[in-house]
């Protein structure tokens, strides 16, 4: 397949801190002991589309990642790395690598999407409808943000991903409105309406980040409007609300386009109503609405917006905050366990002490020891930990090398790498930040710890 | 009134066999409200038109009987004794389990009135279909009122169940099929609860708006714009205690339905009932006749066809669509088209083509006459050579020979059309004189007060036309009877949409185009290139700003964009600067803009002509400049009363240099000298512009820091004087 792929891994996102920092940029935040970039790699490969370009915010993390990916994904994927400097958006990023896009079409797929939608479906629905632009949608996730959990992220998380109108064709292959977050009322365009006869609003949907380009199609717009900032709020509903009306951008020349208006004479009237009469039943809206009235086709440009919704039973979250980033651990060890791809098979088993019990929907990783009388319930525990007695850990994400003293309680954290914590602390829904040392006996409730950044 | 509704409420959930006690009623209204038939209407109520010969009423009342309907309730206002008497003497009155109930009134408005009037009554004891009296339809009733009663059931607030129809697919024949407006309703796919109805287009708005809450409410929300609506509603009892307690919904559709989506008056909700194959339509205008008129003697009606509904064997189907009564006396040389009707008792003479068109009974036609798409009514009489396209021609009229109806002309009862007259398109002809006061809000469509009076106006006529005769012999030719009917201004656009002769094809065309120029400002709208040359509102969605400042920005743009076209066409045409004046001042009022604006938009165009000007070195941009500020300073002067103004256009060139004559940049000190040596700017403002930008960020000082030689000056010369002063 012509296709290439870009990767929009990011960098560090604020909306994970404390978990991201310097040494571990976002992409390879471990969901379940595992890189998060590895769960789309992953996808990609399965879709066999190998030509990728992995786009990283930040020099210092692009060598982190490249790293990573040259060492896991050596000879099964064709990577590039590309560092864009932070903070320029998801369309500054494809502005920046717009050179290196060779290939017809580009899929675009952000870095944090953990799911089991295969890529290729969305890439064979773009190709089918000879789309401008193809985006996935998949159903809001219900075990999200708004019911579980109340940690700090929460807020941010609502916002995400809430209150995408989106509106469909009645055959539900095309996108003909998209509107994020409104505050105020949905405003819909009557023109589309006029076109499509009926149209389905949808506030059930959210967009996945994954999209499929017509390169030339983004290109164009990359290059004319560089303003735009980000690919699902300025470019996408930019080329959803010019898909009757493509101002030129479509590499056709605008042949004539101004006098194909003036040249409708009465005769041509005839042809004109005669073949509105007979479009009873057409297969697109878009190819009646081309139709010009002066009987030459087409000469009014238009271009498909398509969509692919992956189907409600699959899986489909963005890890963009941290009440993601927790939900996604427990889906993934959970109910959405096959996304677990056979490189994660957890290494040889941990020491455990006596009378230690490790509940269902854990995953353990390699080398960590435990201690006496300890629970581990629903929690992710990364590698080479050192986990004391009597510890407790409850819906909890521990990361590598971490340790752990005596009688600790851990409930809803995240502790990251080469935490240390103390004898006797007690957490609850707390986040602590790499490195951190929690000091003995102290208690902390929907906090983030983290060092100072110097 | 709580207590009534209490108890309704109470009867209508107990247990379907209380609900199936009650006999199915139905509220026909005899009167549509609206004055879109007139002329024809002044002198007969609209459900007794005849509709391929058959007043209109009789395939309502057909209908309602066959979809199971046991009593009927037809109100009747306008001429009701005319209504009253047909039923009477009409075989609706003897039949066995379908009782015709008349209800009258003298002084009823609107449906809204109607249904209070029922209200009062007390006979509706159940619920009941409401239809008007001039509605076509072969729908099965069954499975709608199920489902009305099942909901119900489930909850008690569903009151009414709306039925639509799939339109026709493409977009311009939605509109020009049945000259309806176009409608937009917005309807939950699972439960059919409609969430949004438009009827009545705003053609200035390009785009719906729905609630958010609607749509948080919603997982899925369809728009249709591709349905149409029947006017066939089954309604529950609340619907008329409804009307009451809102004594200001006038409007079924309008008023009723708006207010039940948009006020959430206790928690009423409507659900709608989408029929497939069978047919139902409303006859709402002249065009809706002509096409259901089409659709009936094409047999889409079945079984409320013409042979059908007659009953006995008087009228017989041909090929073709060829529907003739037994007593035709026809000549052997007249040629007729297919779907055609011709009634009881009508000759026609040698050589006369008819097509797709309807002739009533006891016509009399002659030879030589072309008539197509056209409607005659009972005894007129067409002499020779006459032809009509697309005319309706009601009773008793007598077109002399050689007259020309052209398409969309109307002929009400008993005018005469002198010999041959060409009566112009969409004329409207009657015997009764224009009522002079036209209702000043046609959107409310009452029936106004003469309604009463025309009926009591053409009773007189009847007894004396005579008088008449000679006084308006000449407005419709020699010998001609009848006043053509003035078109009230605005309405004009209308006629063509509304009348029986199809849509020309230049307007199909011209509607095309529009919608497209709408479009156009549409996609404006989310795109607009602003006078200082930014690109805007691209980003606008993720909402620096919100709406009213969008929509006055807006507004600001455009009326920079006309000041700019005045001050070209001023230079151009070198206008005297008053003149100019006058003009930006007529301008600003009807943008209702502050002379702030016209300050800061005439100096925009001036440096935007500046640099369009050719040039090629910035000394020579800064000799236009200067050149134009010298030839139209007093323009600009005229607006620029107060320091707050020339700082305005300091911002104003500021901005420009920033963003859309960026080759200003490097003259800004020396424009901003010109302007102060041609005391357009007063070193107040200047200085005054300075200190308000020392405290700005330093990437605004830009220009600050570019004038600061400037701006020195001037305060030393300032410190100078008051020590002069001193």
């Amino acid at each position: 397949m012509d296709f290439q792929v870009v990767v929009l891994a990011g960098g560090n996102s604020k909306n994970l801190t404390p978990l991201v920092s310097k040494e571990l940029p976002k992409p390879l935040l471990p969901v379940a002991n595992c890189p998060v970039l590895n769960y789309v790699l992953h996808q990609l490969e399965q879709s066999n589309l190998k030509d990728l370009i992995v786009v990283v915010e930040g020099e210092d993390a692009a060598l982190l990642v490249g790293a990573w990916i040259s060492g896991t994904f050596i000879d099964r994927l064709h990577v590039e790395i590309a560092a864009v400097p932070e903070d320029i958006g998801t369309a500054g990023a494809l502005r920046a690598i717009s050179h290196h896009l060779t290939a017809k079409d580009i899929l675009v797929v952000s870095g944090d999407l953990v799911s089991d939608v295969p890529p290729g479906a969305l890439a064979a629905t773009h190709r089918r409808h000879d789309a401008a632009v193809t985006t996935m949608l998949c159903s809001i996730p219900v075990s999200g943000p708004l019911e579980s959990g109340s940690s700090g992220g929460k807020d941010k998380a609502k916002k995400l991903g809430r209150y995408n109108i989106i509106g469909l064709d009645p055959s539900k292959q095309f996108l003909l409105h998209i509107a994020t977050e409104i505050e105020k009322d949905a405003r819909i365009s009557k023109r589309i309406l006029h076109a499509v006869g009926q149209m389905e609003m949808r506030s059930d949907l959210m967009d996945a980040h994954m999209y499929a380009f017509k390169r030339s199609v983004l290109q164009e717009v990359l290059d004319i409007k560089d303003t735009f900032q980000s690919l699902k709020e300025d470019v996408l509903p930019y080329l959803v609300r010019s898909q009757l009306k493509s101002e030129a951008l479509l590499n056709r020349t605008p042949q004539g386009e101004e006098n194909s208006n003036e040249k409708v004479s009465s005769q041509n009237n005839q042809a004109f109503i005669s073949r509105i009469l007979a479009n009873a039943s057409t297969p697109s809206f878009h190819g009646l609405y081309s139709e010009n009235p002066d009987g030459s086709s087409s000469t009014r440009k238009t271009h498909k917006c398509c969509v692919y919704i992956a189907s409600s039973s699959s899986y489909c979250v963005r890890l963009n905050s941290i009440q993601a980033f927790m939900d996604i651990n427990r889906d993934v060890t959970g109910d959405a366990d096959h996304l677990l791809s056979p490189n994660n098979i957890i290494g040889p088993s941990p020491k455990l002490g006596t009378k230690t019990t490790v509940g269902p929907n854990c995953r353990l990783g390699e080398g960590s020891e435990m201690g006496d009388k300890c629970q581990v319930k629903r929690s992710i525990i990364g590698r080479h930990c050192r986990i004391g007695s009597h510890v407790k850990a409850v819906n909890s994400v521990v990361m590598n090398h971490v340790t752990i003293g005596d009688g600790c309680i851990i409930q809803g954290s995240v502790i990251c790498s080469n935490v240390q914590l103390q004898e006797r602390v007690v957490l609850k829904d707390c986040q602590v930040g790499a490195g951190f040392v929690v000091t003995a006996g102290s208690e902390y409730k929907a906090e983030s710890l983290a060092k100072k950044e110097k | 009134m709580g207590a009534q509704k209490k108890g309704a409420t109470a009867r209508v959930s107990e247990d379907p066999e209380e609900l199936a006690r009650h006999p199915l009623q139905a509220i026909l209204l005899a009167d549509s409200f609206t004055t879109k038939f007139r002329p024809i209407t002044l002198e007969r109520p609209k459900v007794l038109l005849p509709l391929v010969n058959i007043p209109m009423i009789n395939y309502t009342l057909a209908w309602l009987e066959s979809a199971g309907v046991e009593e009927v309730f037809v109100f009747c206002c306008a001429h009701s004794k005319q209504v009253i008497d047909y039923l009477e003497s009409s075989e609706w009155s003897s039949q066995p389990n379908f009782s015709v109930t008349t209800i009258e009134s003298h002084n009823s408005i609107s449906a809204g009135d109607a249904l209070r009037l029922i209200y009062e009554r007390n006979v509706i004891h159940g619920d009941f279909v409401l239809i008007s009296g001039d509605t076509v339809s072969n729908m099965s009733l069954t499975q709608a009122l199920q489902e009305h009663k099942d909901r119900r059931k489930k909850d008690a607030n569903a009151i009414m169940t709306m039925v639509v129809k799939q339109a026709k697919p493409s977009p311009i024949t939605q509109q020009s099929r049945l000259g309806t407006d176009e409608l937009f309703m917005a309807i939950n796919p699972v439960t059919k609860q409609l969430l949004y109805y438009e009827d009545k287009a705003e053609y200035s708005k390009g785009f719906i708006s729905l609630d958010k809450t609607l749509i948080a409410d919603n997982p899925s929300v369809i728009l249709h714009n591709d349905k149409q609506d029947c006017y066939i509603d089954i309604c529950s009892q609340e619907v008329l205690s409804l009307f009451t307690d809102n004594f200001d919904y006038q409007h079924l559709r309008r008023h009723f339905v708006k207010g039940l989506l948009v006020d959430d008056i206790m928690g009423y909700k409507i659900f709608t009932h989408e029929i497939h194959s069978s047919y139902a339509a409303r006859i709402d205008n002249f065009r809706s006749y002509d096409t259901i008129s089409k659709d009936i003697i094409q047999r889409w009606t079945y079984p409320f066809v013409p042979d059908v509904l007659c009953g006995s064997s008087a009228i017989k189907v041909e090929r073709q669509g060829t529907y003739r009564a037994s007593d035709v006396t026809l000549s052997r040389s007249a040629q007729l088209g297919s779907f055609i009707f011709i009634g009881q008792g009508t000759k026609i003479g040698n050589d006369t083509k008819i097509s797709h068109s309807v002739i009533g009974e006891r016509c009399t036609i002659g030879s030589n006459v072309t008539i197509e798409g056209s409607y005659i009514w009972n005894n007129v009489t067409i002499e020779d050579g006459c032809q009509l396209r697309n005319a309706i021609v009601c009773d008793g009229v007598i077109l002399k020979s050689g007259a020309v109806l052209q398409p969309g002309v109307i002929l009400s009862f008993k005018v005469v059309v002198g010999q041959q007259f060409v009566v112009p398109a969409y004329s409207k002809v009657s015997l009764l004189q224009q009522p002079t006061q036209q209702d000043s809000d046609e959107e409310l469509e009452y029936a106004d007060s003469t309604s009463g009076t025309g009926e009591l106006r053409s009773d007189k006529l009847n007894g004396d036309i005579a008088p008449d005769l000679s006084e308006t012999a000449s407005e419709l030719g020699t010998g001609g009877v009848g006043y053509i009917w003035k078109v009230f201004e605005g309405a004009y656009d209308e006629e063509w949409r509304h009348s029986v002769a199809p849509i020309p094809t230049d307007k199909l065309v011209k509607l095309m185009l529009d919608r497209d120029e709408d479009e156009e400002l549409l996609t404006q709208d989310g795109n607009v290139i602003s006078a200082s040359g930014e690109l805007k509102t691209d980003s606008d969605g993720n909402g620096s700003e919100d709406d009213d400042n969008e929509d006055s920005r807006d507004d600001y743009v455009s009326f920079e964009k006309e000041v700019e076209a005045t001050f070209l066409r001023a230079v151009h045409e070198n206008v005297k600067v008053d003149l100019a004046v006058l003009e930006v001042n007529a301008l600003r009022l009807s943008y209702n803009m502050a002379s702030v604006d016209c300050g800061g938009a005439i100096f925009y165009s001036m440096m935007k002509l500046a640099v369009e000007s050719p040039h090629n070195s910035a000394s020579e941009l800064h000799r236009n400049a200067a050149d134009i500020v010298t030839t139209w300073q007093k323009l600009l002067k005229s607006f620029l009363h107060d320091i707050d103004e020339e700082i305005e256009v300091i911002l104003k060139f500021e901005e420009m240099c920033l963003e859309s004559a960026k080759e200003f940049a490097a003259l800004f000190p020396q424009i901003l000298h010109l302007l102060y040596d041609k005391e357009i700017l007063q070193e107040d403002a200047i200085l005054r512009w300075a200190d308000e930008k020392e405290g700005a960020d330093e990437s605004d000082k830009v220009f600050l820091k570019r004038s600061e030689k400037f701006i020195q000056w001037l305060r030393e010369a300032e410190e100078e004087e008051e020590e002069e002063d001193e």
